[in-house]
């Protein structure tokens, strides 16, 4: 499955509620969700994202929150996928929970704007002529992203399978 | 191969010998979600084909992160807990019976022992009484009210060690900002963090709630508090690692050199001691959350305010952490010396601190909170400052309009 997408490039430590203010949280309107996605960090990101798109950050992305709203709101605005340094251990739970893929690349040099090529299978990213290798997911997480989430992984399968 | 208290609970409930770096599937002792996380996780159980949660009894949902309802979208969602509640026989909890966090210990939802999840990061409160809980979304605890189960990687453990007496005024979220400066905001990823040592074993259980729900300010799975010196009003077994577990890392504090600790904007780790800080002038003060508004968090802003005046261009707003905990405040006259101080009461809930109502900061206004987290935009405005410390310290400069050492306070070098 290979995914090729424009980067957006963020730093360190962007905690959930700069990913989703708290205030727009409670809703089930995923639409009002991604009309906020970012917005005290990047006021222009909703305007300017395109589907597809590809967000990178630096370490620990999504720390804060358990909101699952806080991928939702980027999946549903039309991001493909997060690169990272590193993911704040929910975050990166529910990411594939919903369905929309991310991977850890320890190192990278990605700008804004780049057209970033990505193989999930392999966790290959080929930027701007280099190439870089994601950390691996446990399989049960692969399980989990090849079903499109936790929803149908579990309608199919009743039970979680390590 | 001795066992940290983590690895011992996930042996219990995967139903085999585990250690760090295992994984596993796990049964789960209860199941929580709160109106931020209960209307998706409802609907991702029912996507799932879910008919019945796997065991009524064992959960709980709260009404608490907009409550009471601000609007129309969230009264309604408010009504799509109430329903599934109703049809499920789910107990629920409604406007003003508390925040999730302090209703589970208090109600005794979470045990010593037990295996808990909760669809909010600071669940990880429950490793106060060594109950291994953690916060996940709403879609993962979807998944466990269907089967009763989830799968997780057990977490290696950061030992830390604080031993010797606080000094007065400096409280245990004093002792909890020195520890998440030390750690840093995700020093602890995918790590557990047990307490222990002298320090420890003297504290209240309020205090080793403050403590263990800022484990996720580390990206802790999990923080526990040894058990020792624990009191709760029934019986249970003491949640302790077996002397030869294994340990990732262990840090040494010594208690009687942390002071009075501020986090300053706009990260829980941008942790500072009061000395170095500037007489901030602020506007906000807030005394509340899961991670400091129980009885005795307001016993020590009455210690601070008792027959004196807050400082009239700021607003004090106090949202205690349960029913019980302003029932408690009110038979012993914390609520009166606090109003007459000024003080504003709100209901019991988490409105202001995760910024959904109740507390709005205006433009270029500073806050001084005893909540857990300062991240910009926060409490509801991007164009605001968010000063974090202990009850004590929000106190004092709600007294003085600006941020004040409450240790001096206290000794009386300030004056008011």
């Amino acid at each position: 499955m290979k995914i090729i997408g424009k980067a957006h490039v963020y730093g360190d430590n962007i905690d959930t509620d700069r990913i989703i203010p708290g205030k727009y949280t409670k809703t089930l309107d995923m639409q009002s969700l991604a009309e906020h996605v970012l917005e005290d960090l990047d006021p222009e990101f909703s305007k300017k994202v395109q589907q597809g798109d590809i967000v990178v950050a630096g370490e620990n992305f999504g720390c804060g929150s358990s909101r699952e709203q806080a991928p939702l709101a980027l999946k549903t605005a039309g991001v493909s996928l997060i690169i990272a340094k590193s993911f704040a251990r929910i975050f990166f739970r529910n990411a594939i929970n919903i369905g929309l893929p991310i991977i850890e690349v320890k190192d990278y040099n990605i700008q804004l704007e780049d057209t970033v090529e990505v193989d999930l299978i392999t966790g290959k990213v080929e930027v701007n002529g280099n190439t870089y290798f994601g950390t691996k997911m446990p399989d049960v997480m692969v399980d989990i992203l090849n079903e499109n989430g936790l929803v149908n992984y579990l309608s199919k399968h009743k039970q979680y399978n390590l | 191969m001795g066992q940290t208290i983590v690895e011992k609970i996930v042996s219990t409930h995967a139903g085999k010998c585990v250690h760090a770096g295992d994984l596993t599937v796990v049964d789960v002792d209860f199941l929580m979600a709160s109106d931020t996380t209960a209307p998706l996780a409802i609907n991702a159980f029912k996507n799932m084909g879910g008919q019945r949660i796997f065991d009524p009894t064992k959960m709980a949902l709260v009404i608490d992160h907009a409550s009471p309802a601000p609007n129309q979208r969230i009264a309604s969602l408010h009504d799509l807990m109430r329903e599934f509640a109703n049809e499920q026989g789910i107990k629920l909890y409604d406007v003003g019976d508390g925040i999730c966090h302090q209703l589970m210990i208090e109600n005794r939802h979470a045990r010593p022992g037990q295996l808990v999840l909760g669809a909010d990061s600071h669940t990880c409160t429950y490793g106060a009484i060594g109950t291994f809980s953690t916060g996940v979304g709403s879609t993962d605890l979807a998944g466990a009210m269907l089967t009763g189960r989830t799968w997780l990687k057990v977490p290696e453990t950061i030992l830390i060690k604080i031993n010797g007496s606080l000094p007065k005024g400096v409280s245990a979220k004093d002792l909890v900002l020195h520890v998440v400066g030390i750690i840093g905001i995700q020093g602890a990823t995918y790590d557990a963090i047990e307490y222990t040592g002298t320090t420890m074993e003297d504290l209240s259980l309020d205090s080793r709630m403050t403590i263990a729900s800022m484990s996720i300010e580390m990206g802790a799975k999990a923080g526990f508090i040894h058990t020792k010196g624990l009191s709760l009003p029934y019986e249970f077994e003491h949640v302790l690692p077996d002397s030869d577990a294994t340990y990732k890392q262990i840090i040494d504090i010594d208690a009687s050199t942390v002071t009075s600790q501020v986090a300053v904007p706009h990260s829980p780790d941008n942790v500072v001691s009061i000395e170095n800080l500037n007489e901030i002038i602020i506007h906000q003060a807030f005394i509340g959350s899961c991670t400091n508004g129980r009885l005795e968090d307001l016993h020590a802003a009455a210690e601070i305010l008792k027959d004196k005046r807050v400082h009239p261009n700021v607003r004090l707003i106090i949202a205690p952490a349960s029913r019980k905990v302003f029932l408690d405040a009110l038979q012993d006259g914390t609520v009166e010396t606090l109003t007459k101080a000024g003080a504003t009461f709100l209901p019991s809930g988490c409105g202001p601190c995760v910024g959904t109502h109740l507390g709005i900061p205006g433009n270029n206004e500073v806050i001084v909170s005893s909540t857990n987290r300062n991240f910009l935009g926060r409490m509801g405005n991007r164009n605001s400052d968010i000063y974090l410390g202990s009850p004590a310290f929000v106190a004092a400069a709600a007294l003085r309009g600006k941020i004040t050492n409450p240790q001096k306070l206290l000794e009386g070098v300030c004056g008011s």
